[in-house]
């Protein structure tokens, strides 16, 4: 494994390259089931959107054996620093596209109580998923505090830090990688090049061999894998993790992977994205990759994976009459959680908005349309 | 009871908050073996070792990003920014991040932690180790913005910030470091975070300060006194929350009100505290109110006592509000 020559197990044909991990049956179908449950809560969400039922959503196709495989390295007791493309992750370790949905919608079930856009989800259990915030980079110094916290406590837990390729251009980024490095961190970084940044294409964002070889500046070793391949990334992730468990400090990962879909709902990618690039990377789509390789493996023949997309339609079609069911947040949640204790003046303005609801009736909802 | 300076206070309360907690853990740069460049964090690497007094690398994002990891997960950080004039690199860290935790994620996280930093001039620092930015943070809900004026409060609220639920940016006047002693109880008390303190008695004119600016109104009040003018002295001590009721009860007690600050008088908290009153208690008021702030210029060097409000420019607008 190195920073420059591709790492990758599962050959095109399904066959394995090296060392065969041998996955129990339960979770590779686990992995394929969630790489398809990414897929549906995507097409949902994108129908959703386009009928002005939700206003925004982030595709991840193309991307979700980095998110699935990079997810199956981490233990429960680890903690993810997610970008807002990584809804895998999440339903890898057992987040309901329920819990997720409630979220799309803002609703008063929703885990930020309706104070964020879409897609930024927050999570402390079955795993710690950190509150994702639009910044870029941030959460990168963060988790590096985040493993500092466990490494200060000897605990074996880890943490792994995902963004994308426009992220490495963030002060984040920098200020993470160097303090990670110099304080021997419990922390990998998973740099999820899809190769593009809303528009602009990695080569607007460095002039670097990889991503992964800035890992030598911070003195720490930079790992390329090939981030179609949903075994590999698991490999190298958890490789990395296992370093980092026994004090061997942190790593980069740069997962070489591309952004089938637009940035968001709000993006067209047919203004910036070569369609002969488009086809190129269509014909490496993660999912029929592994599924080459589960083939290979007696687990898997058509038509499995019309069976478990319909499956997973369903539960995502369930998911979404509940949050549409599910009323807004109270007023009240304007006002609280923004100190652990109400200070009197955002009491005050909190009852001045609720007196005047009560005399004038509730405030005009707005349209909803996100203009990016 | 000992004696302190503010700067011993400031370490004192470090020391009392180490002692009796193992996840509070002090970090920043040179704060180390140095001890800080003003010496806040001497003697905390011999007494509590590496592991909980250490030097970071020169990165305020990294400083402050790192900080709130740790206090996501369990630890008590009390991060030092050498200066406030460099803290801009963590803005995106301080405004975006800690200050909305707890509420973009639907209080499920929360970073309860301490951000210290020198603030002020009056050092000969010029541009860039003068600056009071108080004003920057205080436009920030989900943060709290706290500033001591004398050593006894020093320690005492900043006990009561590391044990705060939230994150809090602890400005010290480093103008009065080394310039200011007073009694510290020895141990732990804490002192209110939004509570204001009444630092002199008087009926006829309030004031209102912080931080370095409180000697300067005393001293202008002291004169003022000798005048017939007595002065109501009012040390703010928390910005953000602030203690709005005790500011609106200071100013109906004279119905005069002069409010003091290093900082730039344009959009300064000086506003804040005008726009309360008015919106409050201005048919209380006799006198237009008046500020008395920088200048909304960059911070001098030679001439940093021209700039910086000092007894003659407070004492000028006790006369004014009062003979108005």
């Amino acid at each position: 494994m190195t920073a420059t020559e591709m790492y990758s197990l599962i050959k095109p044909d399904g066959g394995v390259k090296g060392k065969d991990p041998k996955l129990a049956p339960d979770e590779l179908l686990h992995i394929y089931r969630t790489m398809l449950r990414v897929r549906a809560f995507d097409e949902v969400c994108m129908k959703l959107q386009r009928s002005g039922r939700i206003g925004f959503s982030i595709p991840n196709r193309g991307v979700e054996a980095t998110q699935v495989g990079a997810a199956a390295a981490l233990r429960k007791t680890d903690w993810i620093f997610p970008s807002y493309r990584d809804f895998g992750m999440a339903l890898y370790h057992g987040v309901t596209p329920t819990e997720m949905m409630h979220t799309m919608y803002g609703n008063g079930a929703d885990c930020a109580k309706g104070r964020q856009m879409p897609v930024h989800f927050t999570f402390k259990e079955p795993i710690k998923f950190f509150s994702i915030s639009s910044p870029i980079g941030t959460h990168i110094v963060q988790a590096v505090g985040t493993a500092h916290a466990m490494r200060y406590r000897k605990e074996k837990n880890a943490v792994l830090a995902s963004f994308g390729d426009g992220g490495t251009s963030s002060l984040g980024f920098h200020s993470g990688l160097n303090f990670a490095g110099v304080w021997k961190s419990p922390v990998v970084f998973l740099c999820q090049n899809n190769q593009w940044a809303i528009s602009c294409p990695s080569s607007s964002q460095t002039a670097s061999e990889s991503y992964a070889i800035k890992a030598q500046a911070y003195g720490m070793p930079g790992v390329l894998v090939d981030g179609n391949d949903v075994l590999a990334v698991r490999q190298v992730v958890l490789d990395a993790l296992e370093r980092a468990r026994k004090g061997g400090g942190p790593t980069l990962v740069e997962a070489y992977t591309f952004r089938m879909g637009g940035h968001s709902t709000s993006d067209d990618p047919t203004k910036y994205v070569p369609k002969k690039l488009l086809l190129e990377w269509e014909k490496k789509d993660p999912v029929a990759r592994f599924e080459r390789y589960l083939a290979k493996k007696k687990l898997w023949k058509a038509p499995l994976r019309e069976k478990i997309y319909a499956e997973c339609m369903d539960e995502v079609g369930d998911a979404v009459k509940i949050a549409e069911a599910t009323p807004p947040p109270a007023l009240e949640t304007i006002f609280s959680d923004v100190y652990e204790t109400v200070p009197r003046h955002i009491r005050r303005q909190g009852q001045a908005a609720f007196d005047l609801a009560a005399r004038k009736g509730d405030a005009a909802a707005g349209g909803g349309a996100f203009p990016l | 009871m000992a004696t302190l300076t503010l700067i011993q206070a400031v370490n004192d309360a470090l020391k009392t908050a180490m002692r009796d907690d193992p996840d509070v853990l002090v970090f920043g740069e040179d704060v180390g073996p140095k001890g800080g460049v003003f010496l806040a964090t001497d003697g905390l690497t011999k007494e509590f070792g590496e592991e909980r007094c250490f030097d970071t690398p020169l990165s305020e994002d990294g400083i402050v990003g790192t900080a709130i990891g740790m206090a996501v997960n369990g630890l008590k950080p009390v991060a030092e920014i050498q200066f406030q004039d460099f803290i801009f690199p963590a803005f995106d860290q301080i405004v975006s991040e800690a200050a909305k935790l707890r509420y973009r994620s639907g209080g499920q996280y929360t970073c309860p932690m301490v951000i210290r930093t020198p603030y002020g001039g009056g050092i000969r620092g010029g541009l860039y180790h003068s600056q009071s930015g108080e004003a920057y943070f205080c436009h920030t809900p989900g943060l709290k913005v706290v500033i001591p004026s004398t050593p006894h409060d020093a320690k005492g609220l900043l006990l009561a910030s590391i044990d705060d639920p939230d994150p809090v940016l602890f400005l010290e006047p480093k103008a009065l470091y080394r310039s200011v002693k007073g009694e510290v109880p020895e141990g732990r008390y804490k002192v209110d975070l939004s509570t204001l303190r009444t630092a002199r008695e008087g009926a006829g004119v309030t004031v209102f300060c912080y931080g370095a600016m409180v000697p300067v109104a005393l001293r202008a009040a002291e004169q003022a006194a000798e005048k017939g003018i007595e002065c109501l002295v009012v040390d703010l001590r928390t910005l953000l929350p602030l203690d709005e009721d005790g500011v609106i009860d200071a100013a109906k007690r004279t119905g005069r009100v002069v409010v003091v600050h290093e900082a730039p008088r344009f959009c300064g908290f000086g506003g804040e505290i005008s726009a309360i009153l008015a919106e409050n208690c201005i048919e209380w008021m006799e006198a237009p109110i008046v500020r008395v702030a920088g200048f909304d210029t960059p911070f001098p060097n030679t001439l940093e006592h021209h700039y910086m409000p000092d007894d003659r420019r407070v004492l000028d607008a006790i006369e004014r509000v009062w003979n108005y």
